[in-house]
């Protein structure tokens, strides 16, 4: 869009600042995207999801749907974003954003019915995420039983059946590699 | 400019604060302006009393720039708040266990929240009741729970409205332990700003919060300073505020001015984190060089080029005059040899005098100083890096979440790259398999046998390779002595580049032939990829080795030829004295030209010209191989595949893969030689520095335009501490033969910092006793007697004995903390069962009548039922508004919920008659309705 639509208030962006890690040319940038994204013709602040999707960032992502679900602040949670939800998924999908922001999201983004534990289904469906969307690369209901067993064991320590925050963040922490892929980088 | 607008702004919010005076005004005007401002205002009536403060305010703020409103959001939210605190406590009373610490924190953002709020709410109420009884914390609290109390009926925010205005004029007449209060409060926000950007809350609650916490101290660090000294503070304040934002500003620019970090951002998102945590080992790699190529050039290279002796004014700093003719040409320069070999690049160079230049800079000792400092500060970092890396792997526990890792961790979210996407997709999925299979097998093993003999025959051959590899290094070496004994010049290029290329390619060749071998073993691929770099380290090593030990060869023969160089010398000299003597007695000593006068072989500087041609060597194979083998084969695949019979791309040679462990276990071994050589070669760090900085440009490039994506994705970072761990090992390595020939060789007699000396440390003690006061010599020598240095010695041994046994202890108490949760679990469970049945008792008439109505309910009931969960736990009265509440209610109750895991009851009781009963809400029959509906949906 460029031109004085797109441009960003100062005192927006030093507010901005205080919340967020980021540099203030960052958010300049990201409100260039984010107006890119935005449909010239509604009035409407927010973009939708569909728009969201096709950003190369989270094009190829299995988690796409749910990232846009979580930081959505909608009515009705159709997964459209303000700039606000924008800079909050790029706030936490960050560097700088502390191994426990990074894992709460993860946590939400993960529990995909909504009810803040991960049950059986959710890491059904996980599994189904990760495997991709091809039925040859699919586990089959043997494996898959065995596999959510085998996680269920090693995770939930108070043995209730689900996974639940504290027990997911106790699990996170201890990874080498979550803070350095739980990322994404505009 | 930015920190005038940061002022600018908040000054901009106290204004409007303080001109705000009714809030029915302000939302006239607001109305005025804004015909949809009504609509959410009517709202916001509606929801004044949910239990969640989130949904509130991402409703009520649209614009995060509407200030006027701040202050009425502090009431609603206030509110919320208590009421979740309420809830919060009838929950409690219910069930009074509480399991752990842990999962008090993780009670999750309500109670953090609540936490962070309450101070200031409770403040806020104190200000308010002040004037009357200006007493404190008990009159505070009261007034809270009475504002708990009426806040569960529904209208009483004309009240809330009251109180806030009341503070606005009230402020001037404080008492000193009010200011003191108030003081602290202030603190609380300030510290609540400061920690704000670490909370996982949505960005208008953060933006609020902040505002809230702004207009809050604008508001009273005025008050407090309106008393004594009121400039004083202000001007504190705004000191404060100047440093904070300098501060910000200042860590912005700290992170703009990391090198290439879009570089690696850019393939990150390309290639995933493996690939791009090469190019982070590789800068900061680049960055330990710097600091030992400031080091070196600093402290020794640049005295001696400045202060010391010029070239041309002693022997060990002219070329010999056999020489002369050839010293500027290209092809011996490029070996390091004639005008490059008599410079400050090597040791020989240097002059032993004690002190040069007007500084009298101690030349010997700053030598011997940096060679020393260069190996310490790299086992500091070495040493720190592995200890922060530890440190970030949680502690060395024990614990491996081998399957949770995979499943919660593995996708990597900066691919960006579909190819890489499906790759992934791909990798996971056969990680999954294999983790099963692999559990399977871990169970039952058949045919252990032949498993068994392939990997050992395999490790025989890799042996055998090994084995090998050395013997053809040895040989060459040897081979390279006799050429050079009947002089270099009768031989052509490949005898003199024999030894580097021979090792630059088994370096090359060696790991592929490991690969094939490594198919034999049938491991998992992690664990083949850990032998293989096993392998490599091993064979890189070795050849290493073998040079060393053939320079050891090398060195005692030169050793041998500067006994008979010294014998000579002592003829000559004697000659050109009986040959002077005749002439004239006066005249001074040696009048020869130092280009013709003999000198010994100087050992220390072949050694150092062998690392730097091994350097050169290196480094050219390693780009060579870059562009051939990948810019090339990748040219040749694309253009190629237009006229070929099988599809290039797919098909056999396709594109190469970047190889991030050979790459980095290269870079490791580069950094080995370099240590090894910079005490001989000063200049070897600067080539190092060089060398990175072009291998940076060049495999950024590399990567981007002729690699693929690797087919089996390794999350480098896991192996993090692997790699530093090998570093470390050949830092010790690296570090060993250098000590060794520092202490047990006698330095050159005529070339080099240390020649005239015994040993080269000598230096040490010729300064102790020249430079230092006789004291000092003497408590140096007390403190290095043995009876002083070997309790010193049992003390650390036995400190590290103590440190591991409390380390052992901890282990087992964690081990113990977990069966305990355990066991309290299914306490508790067993607890809570017995209870709903209990409890199910007298409801049972009421579920049966609802029992025919959940049928008729629709099919997204169990979104409801968590609306009515939220509520339950709140004030009961407010139906009407729960369940209007959509998802953001279910992520604030969910949690909170399940933290208590002894509120659900177990998954085999999940049926409507014995869900837990609540005690406070006796007659709601289509609530439970529609919460027993859902239940049967999950």
């Amino acid at each position: 869009m460029g031109g004085a639509a797109s441009q960003l208030p100062k005192e927006m962006v030093s507010e901005y600042q205080m919340i967020f890690f980021f540099l203030s040319g960052f958010f300049l940038r990201a409100h260039k995207r984010f107006s890119e994204l935005q449909d010239r013709d509604s009035l409407s602040s927010r973009v939708p999801m569909e728009k969201i999707l096709t950003m190369p960032e989270l094009k190829s992502n299995p988690f796409r749907r749910r990232i846009c679900h979580v930081f959505s602040t909608s009515e009705p949670n159709d997964g459209s974003l303000t700039f606000e939800d924008f800079l909050d998924l790029l706030s936490a999908f960050s560097d700088s954003a502390t191994l426990e922001i990074k894992s709460h999201y993860a946590f939400r983004i993960f529990d995909f019915d909504d009810d803040g534990t991960l049950d059986a289904g959710d890491l059904e469906k996980l599994v189904n995420c990760l495997t991709g969307d091809t039925d040859e690369t699919r586990l089959n209901p043997e494996e898959m039983r065995q596999l959510i067993k085998n996680i269920l064991e090693e995770s939930d320590i108070d043995k209730d059946g689900t996974v639940n925050l504290s027990e997911f963040q106790h699990v996170i922490s201890r990874s080498p590699d979550f803070v350095s892929s739980f990322k994404i980088v505009l | 400019m930015p920190r005038h607008k940061l002022v600018a702004s908040e000054s901009d919010v106290s204004i409007e604060v303080d001109a705000d005076f009714t809030e029915d005004r302000v939302r006239e005007v607001k109305n005025e302006r804004n015909p949809k401002a009504k609509e959410r205002d009517t709202k916001r009536k509606l929801e004044i009393h949910k239990t969640t403060e989130q949904k509130t305010e991402n409703k009520k703020r649209k614009r995060s720039h509407s200030k006027q409103r701040g202050k009425r959001n502090i009431d609603d939210e206030d509110k919320g708040g208590e009421q979740i605190s309420k809830q919060k406590k009838n929950r409690k009373n219910k069930k009074t266990k509480k399991l752990l610490t842990e999962e008090a924190e993780g009670e999750g953002y309500i109670t953090k929240q609540k936490k962070k709020r309450r101070p200031q709410v409770d403040e806020e109420n104190a200000n308010a009741t002040k004037q009357m009884t200006p007493e404190g914390p008990p009159k505070k609290k009261k007034r809270a729970k009475v504002q708990v109390e009426s806040s569960s009926e529904s209208e009483d925010s004309s009240s809330e409205k009251e109180s806030s205005e009341e503070e606005e004029w009230k402020v001037t007449a404080l008492t000193p332990e009010e200011l003191e209060k108030l003081k602290e409060a202030v603190d609380e926000k300030k510290k609540l700003i400061t920690i704000l950007r670490g909370k996982p809350w949505p960005m208008l609650k953060k933006l609020q919060t902040l505002k809230e916490s702004h207009d809050f101290l604008e508001k009273f660090e005025g008050a407090l300073g309106k008393g004594k000294a009121k400039k004083l503070y202000a001007y504190k304040v705004m000191m404060l505020k100047r440093w904070m934002k300098f501060q910000r500003d200042f860590e912005n620019f700290k992170t703009a001015c990391i090198p290439w970090e879009m570089k690696i951002k850019d393939i990150e998102s390309h290639f995933g984190s493996s690939v791009a945590s090469y190019f982070i080992f590789l800068r900061w790699m680049y960055g330990i060089n710097m600091i030992l190529f400031g080091l070196t050039f600093g402290l020794v290279m640049v005295p001696e080029a400045l202060m010391g002796k010029p070239y041309g004014s002693m022997p060990r700093k002219t070329v010999p005059r056999a020489e002369q003719a050839s010293a500027m040409d290209f092809a011996v320069l490029w070996d390091f040899g004639g005008y490059a070999k008599y410079s400050v690049l090597f040791y020989g160079y240097y002059n032993s005098q004690r002190a040069i230049g007007w500084l009298k800079f101690r030349m010997p000792l700053s030598y011997f100083l940096v060679g020393v400092g260069t190996v310490a500060y790299s086992y500091m970092v070495v040493i720190r890096t592995m200890a922060r890396n530890a440190n970030e792997q949680g502690g060395g526990d024990d614990t491996n979440f081998n399957f949770s890792w995979k499943m919660f961790t593995s996708w990597d979210y900066l691919i960006g790259n579909p190819e890489t996407a499906d790759n992934k997709f791909a990798s996971i999925t056969t990680s999954f398999k294999e983790a099963i299979v692999e559990e399977q097998e871990s169970r039952k093993d058949d045919n252990i046998h032949l498993t068994r003999f392939f990997r050992v025959l395999a490790n025989f051959l890799v042996l055998c390779c090994l084995a090998g590899s050395g013997y053809l290094i040895y040989f060459v070496v040897r081979r390279s002595q006799k050429f050079a004994l009947e002089g270099l010049e009768n031989y052509g290029w490949w005898e003199r580049n024999e030894v580097n290329m021979v090792m630059s390619l088994l370096g090359m060749f060696c790991p592929m032939l490991f690969d094939v071998i490594s198919n034999l073993e049938n491991y998992h691929p992690r664990i083949a990829l850990q032998w293989q770099l096993g392998r490599i380290f091993a064979l890189f090593l070795g050849n290493l080795y073998t040079f060393i030990i053939a320079l050891m060869d090398e060195i005692n023969l030169k050793r041998k030829e500067e006994e008979t160089v010294k014998l000579n010398m002592t003829v000559w000299m004697a000659n050109l004295h009986n040959g002077t003597l005749a002439e004239n007695s006066t005249a001074p000593p040696i009048t020869a030209d130092p280009a013709d006068v003999p000198r010994g072989p100087c050992w220390e500087t072949m050694v150092g010209q062998e690392f730097v041609r091994l350097i050169i060597s290196d480094t050219m194979t390693t780009y060579i191989t870059l562009l051939i083998g990948d810019f090339l084969r990748a040219v040749m695949v694309r253009f190629f595949n237009y006229c070929w019979c099988w599809d290039l791309e797919y098909g056999f040679p396709s594109y190469s893969e970047f190889d991030v462990s050979g790459n980095v276990l290269g870079l490791i071994f580069n950094q080995g030689m370099i240590w090894m050589g910079a005490f001989y070669a000063p200049c070897l760090p600067a080539l190092n520095v060089l060398r990175l900085h072009v291998s940076m440009y060049l495999q950024c490039w590399a990567v981007m335009c002729c690699n693929v994506p690797q087919e089996r994705v390794f999350k480098a970072s896991g192996s993090n501490n692997f790699y530093m761990a090998m570093l470390l090992v050949i830092l010790f390595l690296s570090t060993l033969p250098a000590i060794y020939t520092i202490v047990s060789i006698p330095p050159s007699f005529d070339c080099g910092p240390f020649s005239g000396k015994n040993r080269m440390f000598d230096v040490i003690q010729e300064t102790l006793e020249m430079d230092f006061p006789a004291w000092f010599g003497k408590v140096f020598s007390y403190a290095s007697n043995p009876g002083l240095v070997l309790p010193f010695l049992l003390l650390m041994v036995l400190a590290i004995y103590y440190l591991q046994s409390t380390s052992k202890t901890y282990k087992k108490a964690n081990a113990e903390l977990k069966k305990k949760l355990q066991a309290q679990n299914e306490e508790n469970k067993k607890k809570n069962k017995r209870a709903a049945l209990k409890a199910s008792d007298p409801e049972e008439a009421r579920n049966s009548a609802s029992e025919q109505q959940w049928h008729q309910i629709n099919n997204n009931a169990s979104k409801k039922e968590m609306d009515t969960w939220g509520c339950e736990r709140g004030q009961n009265q407010h139906v009407t508004t729960c369940t209007r509440q959509s998802a953001a209610v279910k992520r604030q109750c969910g949690p909170a919920d399940l933290h208590n895991p002894s509120t659900r009851p177990p998954p085999a009781q999940r049926n409507p008659a014995t869900h837990g009963y609540l005690p406070g809400n006796p007659h709601q029959p289509s609530l439970r309705m529609q919460r027993t509906s859902s239940l049967k949906l999950q």
